[in-house]
């Protein structure tokens, strides 16, 4: 057993744990600590697969600003614990649950298994990484060339998604006015 | 192989152990420094000149009585100061603080681990800092704590666009992530031709270095940004339910944060470990390395001894409304240059 190959099985362990951590602990805080761990741990196969870039950019993305966002809202609306989950869903709901699920899962053996078969899937601790795979300059070659318009798709979808949310914090003029005569009063 | 771990052990351990006591002697520092500029004498009973400060404080902080409130998410509670010290230790590992050199036949590098995503690695783990806060002001349960956490979380997120992007301009000029090739591209004169001055990045990005400066000041939760704990309005922020070590682990993560980011700015604006005499005696790299992170320091400590606490929604304004623009236009800048 070589020093690879133990950091992909401690890595992949804590990534799967930390996800099914994720959606089975009742606190709230919990989940997100545990989601994060995930995050790390797969960051770190991203970069044993030598993508640098893509691992870097993994934790400063989501772990470093996303998760902190969902921590964000947690902290604020303060919830605490199972009780603030809401009421257990109807028994209909929850076979429909189980039943997306499975429908879910019995996909991903299929898909799995036909990768298998076919041989097409590299099989592995570790692929050999071709072209500095993952490494800055491929990342924006690839993104400014071959994926461009997609890029900029996204782009503006984040940019209507600011927008949005600007507008919906925006008040209205009159309201506006008393909260700036009261700034006034305060400085 | 075996003899390669033990190796790199070895030099995590000497390169950690030398932070914490830097983190203790900061302490000191800045007790001493503002203790001057008050017109005081500072700690001056422990040893000479008050030398062996850090250590009776250290004693008196492991022997205090630990107290826990009822009330507090005892996991989070009890995770919080290592979560935000263990990120603050870690940028350490990407940090070349001395010339590479052979000693006894070996060559020995002073740098833990060469990544060539270096600066990006710091970002990551900058980034990972901030749970520690969040989750110490959360898990307290006290109204203080909640408040120092918020505030937090809402500057650091927003310094680090900044911070990320005040740095862009250099990134662009030297083409390269590795720290220890930026350090090696700032050697020689300054563009090839001004023979007097060093070829830093602080002479080709002086927008750059300022607003990294700010934007670090911010990020690392120091006066006059010091928000999260601002002890007037907050009590001490989140750390207000930690008593004895936890307390501590706090106080070690935050100097530590600050040699981090001095280190980094050394390394990224001041040329490294570079200065004169170095082909003749390469170990004086480290000596030029430290004095450049003790000039950060220094300025850190000046800065809370002259200026005044932010208001909060000054704080944001300034964050959003002019380093924001003024980072973008200095990576337009460059950008444009480099072009050219």
């Amino acid at each position: 057993m070589n020093l690879d190959f133990a950091i992909f099985i401690v890595s992949a362990l804590l990534a799967v744990s930390g996800a099914a951590l994720m959606i089975t602990l009742k606190n709230p805080v919990l989940a997100v600590m545990s989601m994060i761990v995930s995050l790390v741990a797969q960051a770190v196969l991203y970069i044993q697969l030598g993508a640098l870039f893509i691992g870097a950019v993994l934790i400063i993305v989501y772990s470093g600003a996303i998760m902190v966002l969902f921590l964000f809202v947690i902290m604020l609306l303060n919830l605490r614990g199972a009780e603030d989950l809401g009421k257990q869903s109807s028994p209909v709901k929850l076979s429909l649950k189980f039943l997306f699920g499975l429908i879910l899962f019995v996909e991903l053996v299929f898909i799995i298994k036909t990768g298998f078969m076919h041989g097409n899937v590299e099989v592995g601790v570790l692929a050999e990484s071709v072209n500095n795979f993952g490494s800055v300059a491929e990342v924006a070659k690839l993104l400014f060339t071959k994926y461009l318009y997609p890029f900029e798709l996204t782009s503006i979808l984040l940019l209507a998604a600011i927008v949005g949310a600007v507008v919906m914090s925006k008040r209205d003029d009159a309201e506006t006015d008393t909260i700036s005569d009261n700034n006034e009063v305060q400085s | 192989m075996l003899e390669m771990i033990l190796f790199a052990s070895i030099k995590v351990i000497v390169v950690v152990i030398a932070v914490l006591t830097g983190c203790a002697y900061s302490t000191l520092l800045e007790r001493k420094v503002v203790g001057h500029m008050q017109h005081r004498m500072g700690p001056n009973t422990a040893g000479p000149y008050g030398l062996l400060t850090p250590l009776a404080d250290g004693l008196k902080l492991i022997f205090k009585e630990e107290i826990r409130p009822a009330n507090v998410e005892k996991i989070t509670y009890l995770l919080a100061p290592v979560i935000s010290f263990v990120p603050a230790v870690l940028t350490f590992a990407v940090i070349p603080f001395g010339k590479d050199n052979t000693f006894f036949g070996k060559d020995f590098t002073f740098v833990l681990s060469d990544l060539n995503v270096g600066v990006l690695f710091v970002f990551a783990v900058t980034s990972l800092g901030i749970y520690g806060i969040v989750l110490a002001g959360w898990s307290s349960g006290s109204k203080y704590s909640m408040m120092g956490a918020v505030r937090s979380s809402a500057q650091m997120i927003s310094y680090e666009v900044g911070y990320g992007l005040s740095i862009v301009g250099v990134i662009i000029i030297a083409n390269t992530l590795s720290l220890r090739e930026l350090v090696e591209l700032q050697m020689g004169p300054l563009w090839g031709t001004i023979t007097f001055l060093p070829n830093w990045y602080i002479f080709s990005q002086p927008l750059g270095f300022i607003l990294f400066l700010t934007c670090v000041i911010a990020e690392t939760n120091r006066a006059p940004f010091d928000m999260p704990e601002a002890e007037s309005e907050l009590v001490a922020g989140y750390h207000t339910e930690y008593s004895s070590m936890k307390f501590s682990m706090f106080f070690i993560a935050e100097y530590a944060n600050m040699i981090a980011v001095s280190s980094v700015g050394a390394t990224l604006f001041l040329g490294g470990w570079h200065g004169p005499f170095l082909d003749s005696m390469p170990m004086l790299s480290v000596l030029y390395f430290v004095i450049k992170v003790f000039l950060f320091m220094f300025f850190y400590i000046w800065l809370r001894a002259t200026f005044p606490r932010f208001r909060y929604d000054q704080l944001m304004a300034l964050g959003w409304k002019v380093l924001f623009p003024l980072a973008l236009f200095n990576t337009l800048i460059t950008a444009f240059f480099v072009i050219l």
